[in-house]
């Protein structure tokens, strides 16, 4: 099938698509936006979070089909030109970067954080991250990183 | 594969009765992990995210109408004060991604033994709204799950809403696992505390979630419910006794069937003392907004 959809801010098309394929695979495979990362494919380890209509959701579990009209934006989407989102540029500042793998959906669950959050609590920042995973155990980098960015922007 | 996207209620029905293979998805965060596993393929998804009206709840004759699509974050933002049972329920379903798009219509569609607002919808006394092109009926939760990962719909009808009482006294949910987030149940315990009636509902414990119908009689007949006084260990321990007896769980990875029975007793103790704590600081009647 052909799926129309908006991906940070521009219209986009894609052709062949599965009806069972994921919009994962879709922005991956298909639109050429590989930062949001493909891991578990069942939900549990968050890399692959994007936006939906302003909704961080993970994007493996949502078919592609559900995302025909809609509005999508991915970590590609988050700087403005060169210039780092003041939460990517505080992931870069605070090294909060091991592997670098579950860092995109990570930015993009503190990015939405922030939004709703100006200046979050420790426990509001643990309780929007749990759904994102870090196999290298880099969590107080990461901590550190969404603190400064709450205290910078 | 074919992918069906209603707009309306009603063109659901209609492409569910003519194609009832179809599978329904809402959230996705069942039916598409077994798609991207291979565990499924089935001849067409029924996308529901378009069909405005399953997304909406509403109140009438003094009882909530939650819509089968409203995720899990909009029950915990909107009706915390109104159904704080099932608000507990949704805030422990996942993460916050996966409660931006799971429902409690996909819970009750999955019937998984393990599913986190089950026993709240069973404690509650809540009732499952099903439709068909042959028209609607509605379900008690208890008789809706009728085997592991099984219900009670027919193969032309969708979920399209749940019905619960608001609460009027104290409600409690709890679950063990193996941290507070990501984390399938290993067992779940749910209290519901109104005047004169007592809901008790355990999950992941028995093929499906079942209420503890022995402990709910000896809630009704033991609480002290003219004395607002704390409750006595005897009591607690008779009424987990009775609680962990209702379980008919089994040995998995998650846990033990002697570990889950001790848990739920443990869960049902501390829950019972929270409710009943909740119930008479409330006066027997919870004020809701």
């Amino acid at each position: 099938m052909r799926l129309n959809v908006t991906v940070n801010g521009e219209p986009k098309q894609a052709d062949d698509v599965w009806e069972g394929e994921s919009l994962l695979y879709v922005l991956r495979e298909r639109l050429g936006l590989p930062g949001s990362k493909n891991a578990c494919e069942q939900g549990e380890c968050g890399s692959c979070t994007v936006y939906l209509d302003g909704v961080p959701v993970c994007s493996c579990l949502v078919a592609a089909g559900q995302a025909e009209g809609h509005d999508v934006r991915t970590v590609e989407g988050l700087a403005d030109g060169d210039t780092l989102d003041p939460v990517q540029q505080s992931f870069v500042d605070a090294g909060a970067v091991q592997c670098g793998f579950c860092t995109p959906g990570l930015v993009v669950a503190a990015h939405d954080l922030l939004h709703r959050v100006p200046d979050p609590s420790d426990e509001e920042i643990r309780e929007a991250l749990a759904g994102n995973l870090c196999r290298c155990t880099g969590y107080e980098k990461i901590l550190d990183a969404v603190r400064n960015a709450a205290a910078t922007s | 594969m074919d992918f069906l996207r209603p707009t309306t209620l009603d063109e659901a029905l209609a492409l569910k009765a003519e194609r009832p293979g179809a599978v329904p998805i809402a959230g996705g965060t069942d039916v598409m992990v077994e798609l991207n596993f291979d565990h499924r393929r089935p001849e067409a998804l029924l996308d529901l995210t378009g069909v405005a009206e399953l997304a909406e709840w509403s109140t009438s004759d003094g009882q909530v109408r939650l819509g089968a699509g409203v995720p899990y974050t909009r029950v915990i933002t909107e009706l915390g004060d109104v159904l704080p049972g099932l608000a507990m329920a949704s805030r422990t379903v996942g993460s916050p991604q996966i409660r931006n798009r799971g429902t409690v219509g996909g819970n009750l569609g999955a019937a998984s033994p393990a599913g986190d607002t089950h026993p709240v919808l069973l404690a509650t006394g809540a009732r499952v709204e099903v439709a068909s092109v042959r028209g609607g009926r509605t379900i008690a939760a208890e008789a809706f799950y009728t085997g592991v990962k099984r219900n009670a719909l027919e193969p032309d009808e969708l979920i399209t809403a749940v019905h619960l009482p608001p609460a009027s006294g104290a409600e409690q949910f709890a679950k063990v696992g193996t941290r507070n987030a990501m984390v399938i149940a290993v067992c779940s315990f749910a209290v519901v505390l109104r005047p004169g009636y007592a809901g008790v509902a355990l999950g992941s414990a028995a093929p499906v979630p079942r209420r503890a119908a022995e402990a709910e009689r000896f809630l009704v007949a033991e609480l002290p419910w003219q004395t607002p006084v704390p409750l006595a260990d005897s009591l607690k321990r008779a009424f987990a006794e009775l609680v962990a007896g209702a379980a008919d769980p089994i040995d998995d990875v998650r846990g033990s069937a002697a570990y889950r029975r001790h848990a739920l007793g443990v869960l049902a103790r501390r829950a019972l003392t929270w409710a009943w704590d909740d119930y008479r600081n409330n006066g027997g009647e919870r004020q809701c907004a």
